[in-house]
């Protein structure tokens, strides 16, 4: 059988893996992505905030509320043009993932794969960018002002910022978007080595 | 009646009392170190941070207030208030909460708290509201356990000493609340010596709405002048029914110590409150004119309303031959307590040396067989013997309440010989006795007078605490203890002080209202008309010398904090919004020279404190609960100027604050 397949196809393994993941990163447009868990002293139940493509979401306010001691901006959905262009972006990705699946080219394939794990690091250094950001420009006037001391959120994993234990996980999306890029490096390679044996 | 009137029964009386006397002697209440078994700290240790298995709501009797505790632990929850005015949170001194204690008298800040009902459905509790009394000037109160707060007080007329209250029915259809002061007429005067023939006394049926809650007094019943005393609702069987006991037959209006006292038996009465309810519907109650205040609370509008209501439908007592029963029983019964089955009613005179126990079937039967005894006053009297299910013997002395758990016994409280004493309801034999420190009250096992008991434990409720806590100079403070009744004996688990003179309380799963607990007050179903939704809406208008200031409150800043044009002879409204929408966060308020009180303000709540500039000057303000790291900053400043002078009204906070801007 694997001699009639044609060098420039994808395996069939491949194929139905594309689309599964292809739809998957769609349903990441609906999802959250990432998470941002909170605790303190006064907040034994804790805060939470869920970052999704287009939207915050969560104790969003009451952040917010807290923010002004330390003269960190308040988050508004307004500020970040992510939030206009992500569910785009992922949805078109996602759709490349289910084209590549169908059309079975080997080229497009690559190059879809290539494209999500770049836009995924692009990501992160985008998300990395804001947390840094949000946690040095501080107001000059802010109430309380610690020498030396920023607040960037961890990018992921636990971060004690003043009071505040800051964890920072990925959400069911994040999740989905992490394992996409797994089975997709995994593909990668097992496509290389299956030409080389074809 | 049986009355002793020869000289052998007297004889025997004396002797019967001297063996009394003696078999008491020898149950002496055991002293404390020997009282406390190993095992009790185990037994009521909530470890910090875990919570109660149960909410306890304690009278807090002559407080006028209600605490809430939670029990194993008897942590001392919450002081709620009702009847009295409470400084701490502004109750009874807010703009919106003073119609809440107004009165046909007017303004009455206090009264006296005895008995709590959790309401109920099917005969069990179920943690929507809890009803009390005021004794003095009578009132009955909701107070809804989502928020814990007061939210409806009714007041009732042609009434005085509002004990028999606030007993509620199996499905909470009513709340009765019966007169312990017989009296004429609200607003007729007579000559005391009179009594006789122009006091009354009156039971009133409150109606319940079985959605909101909503109190109306449905009827009121016209009645002899006796001391209505307690009641409790029939269950089960005697579901429809209401036992009231009475003292006082002899009629007496002076001197009731040792007048009210003479007759061997006065009554409990059986009251068939459905068919009082089925006369009502045929439009037998007779209008009466009279004047009560009932008063609302409203959580949109974080107000209270009270409305002067002018009728009452009243069904006279010739109209209650067939409603009202009289059952005799010993010696001014207090207590009237129905067991869980429904079908046994226990009176505890308080002056009687038994314990008599009634049945139900037995009393329905003796009405069916018009089994009487004679009359009182036009009302039929059940023959003693006739209704008896049993006397419990030498029980102790003074018994005074009776609840139930849920295996058939029966817990007695004996105020002169301060104990409690289980016994079995079916066989009336005593089983175990402990004592109480010192002379028990009430006492409450958990659903104790319900349907349902839990029992796990019985709290007792006392008067005397002479050596038990250290001194607090004359004052003392009243307490109460809580044994383990879960075995065949009892055991003293715990002793606490409780707030005011703990009378009854009711007990129930934490489960039934932990859950619904309310956290904070939305902003936007805010509907006070002074409210504002966020700081900018913030301002001061002047309206003649009227004043009012639209403030907001945030962690950790009030605004407008700087306000200039408020003269001396203005009457300044302070609408504080506290703009927070998170749990645990309120604000306080006060203002130096108030003549009130403080407020504090839940998030999400607005309310208002009026005050009077006296003085020209300066006069700061600030948060009075420590909200959050700069709360000590969250304060401000407000220019008084001379009655006359024309500053003009000027406000703002941080930039917008009067003044050259920067």
């Amino acid at each position: 059988m694997q001699n009639l397949i044609k060098s420039s196809s994808i395996s069939t393994l491949t194929r139905i893996l594309s689309i599964l993941c292809g739809v998957s990163i769609i349903a990441v447009v609906f999802l959250p992505i990432w998470r941002i868990e909170l605790d303190a002293p006064q907040y034994p139940e804790g805060l939470s905030m869920q970052i999704f493509s287009n939207k915050l979401s969560g104790d969003v306010e009451i952040i917010n509320g807290l923010n002004h001691y330390i003269g960190m901006r308040t988050l508004h959905a307004d500020d970040f043009i992510e939030f206009t262009v992500l569910p785009y972006v992922i949805g078109i990705i996602g759709l490349f993932g289910v084209i590549a699946g169908i059309i079975r080219k080997r080229w497009f394939f690559f190059t879809w794969a290539t494209i999500f794990l770049v836009f995924a690091v692009l990501t992160m250094i985008d998300f990395y960018i804001w947390e840094y950001n949000y946690g040095h420009n501080l107001d000059p006037t802010a109430p309380i002002q610690v020498p030396g001391m920023t607040y960037t959120p961890p990018l992921i994993g636990f971060k004690q910022l003043l009071n505040f234990g800051a964890f920072s996980i990925p959400d069911i999306g994040g999740w989905i978007m992490i394992a996409v890029g797994a089975i997709l490096t995994t593909l990668g390679f097992y496509e290389i080595k299956r030409k080389k044996h074809v | 009646m049986i009355k002793f009137k020869n000289k052998t029964k007297q004889a025997l009386l004396l002797s019967f009392g001297l063996t009394l006397i003696t078999s008491v002697t020898g149950c002496k209440p055991k002293t404390a170190g020997s009282a406390v078994t190993a095992g009790a700290a185990e037994k009521v240790y909530v470890a910090p941070g875990k919570y109660d298995d149960l909410y306890a709501f304690v009278s807090g009797g002559f407080s006028g207030q209600l605490a809430v505790y939670g029990f194993p632990s008897a942590r001392l929850l919450k002081v709620l208030p009702v009847f009295s005015q409470n400084p701490e949170n502004g109750y009874g001194y807010s703009e919106e909460t003073l119609p809440m204690l107004n009165t046909s008298h007017g303004f009455v800040p206090y009264d006296d708290l005895h008995h709590v009902q959790v309401s109920q459905t099917d005969g069990v509790m179920d943690g929507r509201w809890v009803f009390v009394n005021g004794n003095n000037t009578p009132r009955v109160a909701r107070i809804d356990l989502k928020t814990f707060k007061t939210v409806e007080i009714i007041e009732l007329p042609n009434s005085a000493g509002n004990h028999s209250s606030p007993f509620i029915t199996e499905n909470t259809e009513y709340v009765v609340a019966g007169t312990r002061f017989s009296v004429p007429d609200d607003g007729v005067e007579y000559p005391i010596h009179t009594y006789k023939d122009n006091f009354k006394g009156t039971i009133s049926f409150i109606g319940v709405d079985p959605k909101s809650g909503e109190m109306d007094i449905s009827f009121q019943l016209e009645l002899p002048p006796l001391n209505f005393d307690l009641s409790h609702s029939g269950k089960g069987p005697s579901s429809g029914w209401f036992f009231f006991s009475t003292y006082n037959t002899e009629k007496a209006y002076t001197l009731l110590e040792v007048n009210a006292s003479q007759r061997d038996k006065d009554f409990i009465m059986a009251v068939n409150w459905k068919k009082a309810e089925a006369m009502i519907k045929a439009g037998k109650g007779k209008k009466k004119s009279v004047r009560y205040a009932h008063n609302q609370w409203n959580e949109e509008t974080h107000s209270a309303s009270s409305t002067i209501k002018t009728e009452v439908l009243t069904l006279t007592a010739d109209q209650l031959r067939e409603v009202c029963y009289f059952m005799p029983c010993p010696k001014s019964p207090h207590g009237t307590d129905v067991d869980p089955s429904g079908e046994y009613i226990v009176g505890s005179g308080k002056l009687a040396a038994l314990l008599p126990v009634f049945s139900f079937a037995k009393i329905k039967k003796a009405i069916e067989n018009k089994d009487f005894d004679g009359e009182y006053d036009g009302f039929h009297v059940l023959k003693y013997e006739s209704v008896l299910h049993g006397e419990v013997e030498k029980p102790g002395l003074g018994p005074l309440h009776t609840e139930f758990d849920d295996k058939g016994n029966a817990y007695t409280s004996f105020f002169v010989s301060s104990e409690i004493v289980k016994w079995n309801v079916k066989t009336l034999q005593i089983i175990d006795r402990v004592p109480t420190y010192y002379s028990i009250g009430h006492l409450t096992v958990p659903g104790g007078d319900t349907r349902k008991p839990t029992g796990k434990y019985v709290v007792a409720y006392n008067k005397i605490t002479k050596d038990r806590y250290l001194p607090t100079g004359p004052e003392l403070t009243q307490s109460a203890q809580l044994y383990d009744i879960s075995g065949e004996k009892m055991q003293l688990l715990l002793d606490f002080p409780t707030i005011g003179e703990p009378h009854y309380s009711q007990i129930i799963p934490a489960s039934k209202i932990a859950e619904n607990s309310k956290k904070f007050y939305k902003i936007e179903d805010n509907k006070h008309p002074y409210a504002v939704k966020k700081e900018s809406e913030t301002r001061v208008v002047r309206d003649g010398n009227k004043v009012h200031v639209y403030m907001s409150m945030i962690r950790s800043h009030l605004s407008p904090d700087n306000i200039e044009g408020i003269k001396v002879g203005d009457e300044v409204y302070f609408h504080l919004t506290n703009l927070e929408q998170d749990w645990d966060v309120p604000h306080g308020f006060a203002i130096k020279g108030a003549q009130t009180a403080e407020l504090l303000i839940m998030p999400g709540e607005t309310q208002t404190l009026k005050w009077y500039p006296k003085l020209a000057g300066i006069t700061p303000f600030y948060c009075t609960d420590f909200c959050s790291a700069l709360h000590q900053e969250m304060s401000g400043y407000i220019r008084v100027s001379p009655a006359g002078s024309n500053t003009p009204i000027q406000f703002g906070t941080g930039e917008n604050a009067p003044g050259p801007k920067k």
